[in-house]
C-alpha cells in the first residue's frame, strides 16, 4: 500500500523559501498546485544556477509518488547484432556487415547466451541491435520465440522504433502489422532508444539516415495502441541546444497525453569516445542532474524516470536518485553500446551491488518486473 | 520527537549558528541529501559570498616512495630494496619545476614517504632550490615532520623553523586520516598520533605558516568519529586561525591491505556538506575531483565546496591505488563555469591571481 502523500509534503514552505532562483520557486508552486509546466518553465530549469533547489522540487515529485523507494530489475542486455546501416555520428557501436568485428547471433546462439546468464532471478531481456541489411522479419520473430523457449518466464523488451521501422519496411508491411506479429512472437515491451533529440537540425547533422521524430512517436503510439508499454529516451550533451531538449520533452509529454503507453523516461548523456564527435567533452555532472530533474518535472504523465547507471556511473546514479529519478535499470550483465563509446562503468552489476548502492544513498531498493510491478520476495 | 529536534537543528544550521557534535551527527545521519546541500551552500556563501570558485595550478612532487610507515590504506609506498623504490634527484626535481612554471603553475605540493636515509639538511636544500625557482613550496605533511624531528632528535618547532627558513611556504594537511586514535591504531599505527598531528599544525600556525586540513574517511571509522575529527580541526582553528582550507576525501581501496569498497557519491557529498556546515571557522572547502571524477567533483561546488583544488600536473598517490582522474586547466575552468561560477586561479594561500584566458581550440 502506498501512503497518500502530496508534493507539498516534501516541498515545505521552509524549503521553498530557501530556493534562491525565483523561477524554480515558481515551478515548485505550480507543481504543488497541480499545474503543468510550460516550455518557459522547462528552460528556466535548464538555465538555473540553483541545482539544489531544482533537485528539491524534482525530489519532492518523486517522493510524493514513491517515497524512499528506488527500483531496479534483474535483467540482461542482449545485442543480437552490431551491424547497422544508419551510421549515426554519435555511435561507436555499429559495424559494417563485412567488418571483422561484426557479429550477428542466430536465434539459437542468443537463446544459449541467455540460458547461461549469471543472473539467477532473471526477469527481462533488453534486446537492441542495429538496422541490419539482410535480416528478415522471420529472424526477429524466431529470435523472440527462441528466447521464450529458453526461459518461458522471461519478459522481452525488444527493438527500438528505429529497428521496427527498418524491419517493417524491409518486409513491406506497416509498422503496426509488424508490431502485432512481434507481439504474437513474444514481445512484451519496447525500449526507448533511437529517439536521440527531436530536432531536424540535429538529425541532419548527426543521424540523417534514422527515422525522424514524427515517425518515432508514431511507432510508439502504435505500440501503445496494442498495449505494448514502451520507454522513451533523450540523447543529450552533443550538438543540441537546451531549447531542443525542452521541445523533445514536451513532444514526449504530448504523445503520452494521447497514447498513455510510456512507462519510463531515460536521459542518456552522450559518450563521445570512439565516435566522430570524440572532440566533444560530453555533458557535465551538473548538466546530467539538471536534465534528469527537469525531465521529472516536465514529464508529469510519465510514471518513472531512470538514472541509467551504465552511462552515469555509480556515484552520479546515487545522486540522481535524489534529483527526481526513481529507477536505475538493472543488472544488465554485459552492456556494449555505451561501453564502446567509453563508459567507465563495469558492464554489469550484481543484484547485491545494486542493493548496496541504493541503500548507501539512503533509499529503499525495490525489485520490479518489466511492467514496473513490484516482485514479491520468495 | 527526533523529527522536531532535526527540524530545530536544520533551522539552527541555516542561521549559521555553531553546532555541537551531537547536532552535527544528527544532521549527518538524518537530514536528506539536498537539505544538507542547501545548508552547506548557505554556509559556503556566508564564507565566500561571491559566485566564484577557485583553483590552483600546481604539481605534486613525491620526493621518495620509500616509507617505513606501512599504512594499511596506502598503495604508494615501497620498501627500500624494491626495484621501484626511488629518491628524486636534483635534475629530476629541476625538470619538474621547470615544467610546472611553463604550465603557469605557482606551487609545488611536495610530499614523500618516511625515508630514514633523508636528513633535514637534504630537505632544506631541496626546499631552498624550489623556492629559488620562484615556486611556492606547500610541503611536508605532519607525519613527515614528526618523523624528521624524531630522526634528527629535534623538536617539532625546530624542524618547522628550519624548513621555513629554507623557504617552506605552507604545510599540506595530509596524514590526518581520522584524528581519533582508535582509528589510527587500526589503519596507521606507525604514523603521527592525533595529538602529534594537531601539534605540528599548531606549531606551524604559531610560526606563521598556513596549512590545510584533510580527512580521509570511509574505512574503519564511525560517523561519530568523523564528526570528532571535524571537531578537533574546528577547535584548533579557533585557537590559531591558521587553516586555509579543509579537504575531505574517501579512502580509495586498490593495491593495499585495507581492502573494502570506496564510499559512494552520496556519502561523499553528505560528508563534504556536513564539513562545510560544521567547520564554521574554516575559510575554504575543497572538492576532490581526484577521487570523485569530473561529475561529482563539479557537483561538489553545490554541496559546500568553493574550490576545485588544483590541476595536479602530476598525481601519484591516488593513482597508485588505481584511481586515475586527469584534468587540465581548461577543463577545470569549464567545469566551474558550467556549474554556474566564475573560475578564478588562486595561489596556495587562496589569493586570486590574474585571470587566465583559456586556449582557443581550433
Amino acid at each position: 500500500m502506498e501512503t497518500e502523500t502530496t508534493i507539498s509534503t516534501f516541498l515545505s514552505d521552509s524549503i521553498l523559501e530557501r530556493i534562491t532562483d525565483p523561477a524554480i520557486r515558481t515551478v515548485g508552486e505550480k507543481l504543488i498546485n497541480d499545474e503543468r509546466l510550460t516550455p518557459k518553465d522547462g528552460l528556466a530549469c535548464f538555465n538555473t544556477q540553483d541545482i539544489i533547489g531544482l533537485g528539491q522540487v524534482a525530489s519532492a515529485v518523486k517522493r510524493s509518488r514513491y517515497g524512499d523507494k528506488a527500483f531496479f530489475i534483474s535483467n540482461h542486455h542482449l545485442n543480437y547484432t552490431n551491424v547497422c546501416e544508419n551510421k549515426c555520428r554519435f555511435c561507436a557501436f555499429h559495424r559494417a556487415p563485412d567488418s571483422k568485428d561484426a557479429h550477428t547471433y542466430t536465434p539459437e546462439e542468443a537463446a544459449q547466451n541467455i540460458a547461461q546468464s549469471p543472473v539467477v532471478d532473471l526477469r527481462e531481456i533488453h534486446i537492441v541491435g542495429g538496422c541490419h541489411p539482410d535480416l528478415d522479419l522471420d529472424y526477429y520473430m524466431d529470435l523472440l520465440k527462441a528466447l521464450i523457449r529458453a526461459k518461458s518466464s522471461l519478459k522481452l523488451k525488444a527493438f527500438t522504433a528505429v529497428e521496427i521501422d527498418h524491419m517493417a519496411s524491409k518486409a513491406g508491411i506497416s509498422s503496426l502489422d509488424c508490431l502485432k506479429r512481434l507481439k504474437d512472437a513474444g514481445l512484451s515491451a519496447m525500449p526507448g532508444g533511437g529517439a536521440e533529440v527531436f530536432s531536424e537540425r540535429v538529425r541532419e547533422a548527426l543521424f540523417p539516415n534514422k527515422i525522424n521524430a514524427d515517425r518515432w512517436l508514431e511507432i510508439h503510439g502504435e505500440a501503445h495502441s496494442l498495449s505494448i508499454g514502451t520507454n522513451a529516451t533523450l540523447l543529450f550533451g552533443h550538438l543540441e541546444t537546451v531549447e531542443e531538449r525542452v521541445t523533445h520533452l514536451f513532444r514526449l509529454r504530448e504523445q503520452q497525453d494521447l497514447s498513455e503507453g510510456f512507462k519510463a523516461f531515460i536521459a542518456l548523456p552522450f559518450h563521445p569516445e570512439n565516435t566522430p564527435l570524440a572532440h566533444l567533452p560530453g555533458p557535465t555532472g551538473v548538466d546530467i542532474l539538471k536534465t534528469i530533474a527537469t525531465a521529472r518535472l516536465i514529464l508529469d504523465n510519465f510514471a518513472h524516470i531512470k538514472a541509467y547507471w551504465v552511462m552515469l556511473g555509480l556515484k552520479l546514479t546515487q545522486t540522481a536518485l535524489h534529483f527526481g529519478a526513481d529507477d536505475l535499470e538493472g543488472t544488465i550483465v554485459k552492456e556494449r553500446i555505451a561501453h564502446q563509446a567509453g563508459a567507465a562503468t563495469s558492464p554489469g552489476l550484481t543484484r547485491k551491488r545494486l542493493v548496496e548502492m541504493i541503500e548507501e544513498a539512503g533509499l529503499a531498493p525495490e525489485q520490479r518486473d518489466t511492467f514496473h510491478r513490484p516482485i514479491q520476495e520468495s | 520527537m527526533t523529527a522536531s529536534i532535526l527540524k530545530e537543528t536544520i533551522k539552527k544550521a541555516s542561521q549559521g549558528l555553531r553546532l555541537d557534535p551531537n547536532q552535527a551527527l544528527l544532521l549527518y545521519e538524518k537530514a536528506d541529501l539536498l537539505t544538507l546541500g542547501r545548508l552547506a551552500q548557505t554556509a559556503r556563501f556566508r564564507h565566500n559570498p561571491h559566485p566564484i570558485a577557485t583553483y590552483a595550478v600546481d604539481r605534486n612532487i613525491n620526493y621518495t616512495n620509500i616509507c617505513v610507515s606501512g599504512c594499511a590504506f596506502c598503495a604508494f609506498y615501497k620498501e627500500k630494496e624494491d626495484p621501484e623504490a626511488y629518491v628524486m634527484d636534483r635534475d629530476t626535481l629541476n625538470a619538474k619545476c621547470d615544467e610546472t612554471l611553463d604550465l603557469g603553475g605557482t606551487q609545488i605540493l611536495y610530499q614523500g614517504g618516511l625515508n630514514p636515509d633523508l636528513d633535514l639538511a637534504w630537505h632544506e636544500q631541496q626546499v631552498a632550490f624550489m623556492k629559488s625557482k620562484g615556486l611556492h613550496v606547500h610541503g611536508y605533511s605532519p607525519p613527515e615532520i614528526v618523523f624528521m624531528a624524531r630522526t634528527e632528535g629535534l623538536s617539532i618547532h625546530e624542524v618547522i623553523q628550519r624548513l621555513k627558513e629554507a623557504g617552506l611556504g605552507s604545510i599540506p594537511g595530509g596524514g590526518a586520516e581520522i584524528l581519533v586514535d582508535r582509528v589510527r591504531q587500526k589503519i596507521s599505527p606507525n604514523k603521527a598520533s592525533t595529538s602529534q598531528w594537531l601539534g605540528v599544525m599548531q606549531t606551524a600556525h604559531d610560526l606563521g605558516l598556513k596549512t590545510t586540513a584533510t580527512m580521509m574517511f570511509g574505512h574503519v571509522e564511525t560517523l561519530k568519529e568523523r564528526i570528532l575529527h571535524l571537531l578537533a580541526i574546528r577547535e584548533l582553528q579557533e585557537r590559531t586561525g591558521g587553516f586555509t582550507a579543509f579537504i575531505p576525501w574517501p579512502y580509495q581501496p586498490g593495491k593495499n591491505t585495507l581492502s573494502g569498497r570506496a564510499a559512494g557519491g552520496t556519502t561523499y557529498l553528505r560528508t563534504l556538506a556536513i564539513s562545510r556546515i560544521f567547520l564554521d571557522n574554516m575559510p575554504h572547502v575543497q572538492a576532490s575531483w581526484v577521487t570523485q571524477g569530473h561529475h561529482i567533483g563539479q557537483i561538489a561546488l553545490h554541496f559546500g565546496a568553493d574550490d576545485m583544488g588544483s590541476t595536479m600536473i602530476e598525481e601519484n598517490v591516488v593513482a597508485s591505488a588505481g584511481v586515475k582522474n586527469r584534468m587540465n586547466r581548461d577543463e577545470i575552468i569549464r567545469l566551474i563555469e558550467t556549474a554556474g561560477f566564475k573560475a578564478v586561479q588562486r595561489d596556495t594561500l587562496y589569493k586570486p591571481l590574474e585571470n587566465y584566458k583559456p586556449v582557443e581550440k581550433a
